[in-house]
């Protein structure tokens, strides 16, 4: 495939040279799924029969948590270890320009140059909860082609972003020390969906007080549910600057995956992320089908929004007058 | 359908830590509404077009202001047809005499943005391009 003929290659096309590991197809079949549209479901069909053999990691965390910088060296010791590591960045998009600054090859300094990590930076554009649109076909392109594992990065988290955990087979949470005391460590959200929690920057004097109030709080999560074999959230202290902790955190992301293995927990991983992927699609469908732009509808959309702003119909009486005529399109 | 927005990835490559309008010029592009995958600085060229691919951008733009851009450059040129992505449209800037600005363009460089050039300028350079270019 050369550069001119893919200018112009069918993304059903690119799915072949995909299989066999080609990175300008993944990178370009990537960039199809980003935009969108119909053109490449075909190709998309295709890889995900292909995809499901990789081991999928979230890592997540607030905001300058040192996500970016602990993932460049997980993906330096799972390199050495002679994996193919799949990586998507996901950063912010602009609410006001619609564009955005990826920065998180930065960090990825040691690793870029390196065909066998594949890092891909995706933003947002608009989709709240952590993760891009694409961000699941793309990680289904990299375990096609034959990365494992692939890493997730979500956008630097606030406490209620956490769709990462209907994405992943193992979720890493990541704490930076210094950031609230105790009492944000029993708080609902994000340090709940964690299979491992991580203290980034331990060569901080502070990190120490971190680790504590996380265990402190993981024992107060007595057998929440005392039916499912348990697997020990451990608490690993890491700092990306002098590489403490990395080969541990290694060691747990294996020791999860292994764990979910023996005890079925992977095919309940499986199916969760299938049935939020089935939501999420249902979704998208729905809200290509009533696109502002687009007219129609049972009732006019005008019109509904009329009655809504006057305060006559509530906004889920709207919306099931809204799409009652696509459902009886369908039904027929 | 809405467009997608431009994906440009801007690269400080070599001895070369002058980076300060290089974060600028990725601020006035994400203000325009485009992806902006910076890399950081003292990148090689190996790793800036490994990342240009893998990241499947509209134009590679490559900073330098340490005088090396006629080895660098072409290098880079060289290494993007290797990876058979010559698609990928280069676009250099930073300080460089009249005459090496015109070899860079012999060879495929798309556009050579000077030091002087103002944002709206960088900005408008790299919408033609891709509008110029078959759509992929």
């Amino acid at each position: 495939m050369s550069a001119v003929t893919r200018l112009r290659v069918s993304s059903l096309d690119l799915v072949a040279p995909v299989l066999a590991g080609k990175i300008t197809a993944i990178a370009r079949l990537m960039s199809r799924v980003e935009s969108g549209g119909g053109e490449v479901m075909g190709a998309l069909e295709e890889i995900y029969r292909h995809a499901g053999k990789a081991h999928i990691v979230g890592i997540t965390g607030v905001a300058g948590s040192g996500k970016s910088a602990l993932l460049a060296k997980l993906a330096i010791r799972l390199r050495a270890a002679g994996r193919r590591v799949g990586i998507i960045a996901v950063d912010p998009t602009s609410p006001f320009s619609g564009g955005s600054i990826l920065g998180d090859r930065i960090r990825m300094n040691e690793l870029s140059g390196d065909p066998a990590v594949f890092i891909r930076s995706m933003a947002t554009r608009g989709s709240l909860g952590g993760l891009a649109r694409a961000t699941l076909d793309a990680g289904d392109i990299l375990d096609a082609a034959g990365y494992d594992p692939v890493l997730i990065e979500t956008v630097g988290v606030g406490q209620d972003e956490v769709e990462i955990v209907q994405a992943a087979h193992s979720t890493v949470v990541v704490s930076a020390p210094g950031l609230g005391d105790d009492i944000q460590a029993v708080k609902a959200g994000v340090l709940e969906i964690a299979d491992i929690h991580v203290v980034s920057k331990c060569d901080r004097p502070d990190a120490n007080r971190t680790v504590i109030d996380l265990k402190n709080m993981l024992t107060m999560t007595v057998a929440a549910a005392a039916s499912a074999p348990a697997w020990p959230l451990p608490v690993v202290a890491t700092s990306a600057e002098s590489g403490e902790g990395v080969d541990e955190l290694v060691e747990q992301i294996d020791a999860h995956r292994a764990f979910l293995q023996r005890t079925d927990g992977l095919r309940e991983r499986q199916r969760r992320i299938a049935q939020w992927r089935l939501l999420k699609a249902a979704e998208e469908l729905l809200r290509d089908e009533f696109k502002p732009q687009q007219e129609g509808g049972g009732r006019g959309r005008a019109q509904l929004i009329d009655a809504m702003t006057a305060r006559e119909i509530h906004p889920h009486v709207a919306a099931r007058q809204l799409i009652e005529p696509a459902r009886r399109g369908t039904e027929k | 359908m809405q467009t997608d927005p431009i994906r440009v990835l801007i690269a400080k490559v070599g001895l070369d830590g002058h980076d300060r309008g290089v974060k600028i010029v990725a601020r006035c592009l994400r203000d325009a509404g485009m992806d902006v995958i910076y890399t950081g600085l003292h990148r090689t060229p190996e790793q800036v077009v490994m990342a240009a691919v893998q990241e499947d951008v509209d134009i590679l733009g490559i900073s330098i202001l340490s005088g090396a851009h006629m080895t660098v450059i072409p290098k880079v040129l060289d290494l993007l047809k290797e990876q058979e992505a010559e698609d990928i449209m280069v676009v250099a800037g930073g300080v460089m005499p009249d005459e090496d600005i015109a070899a860079l363009k012999e060879q495929g460089v798309q556009e050579v943005l000077l030091q002087d050039t103002p944002p709206d300028a960088i900005v408008d350079s790299i919408r033609r391009l891709v509008a110029a270019r078959a759509p992929r």
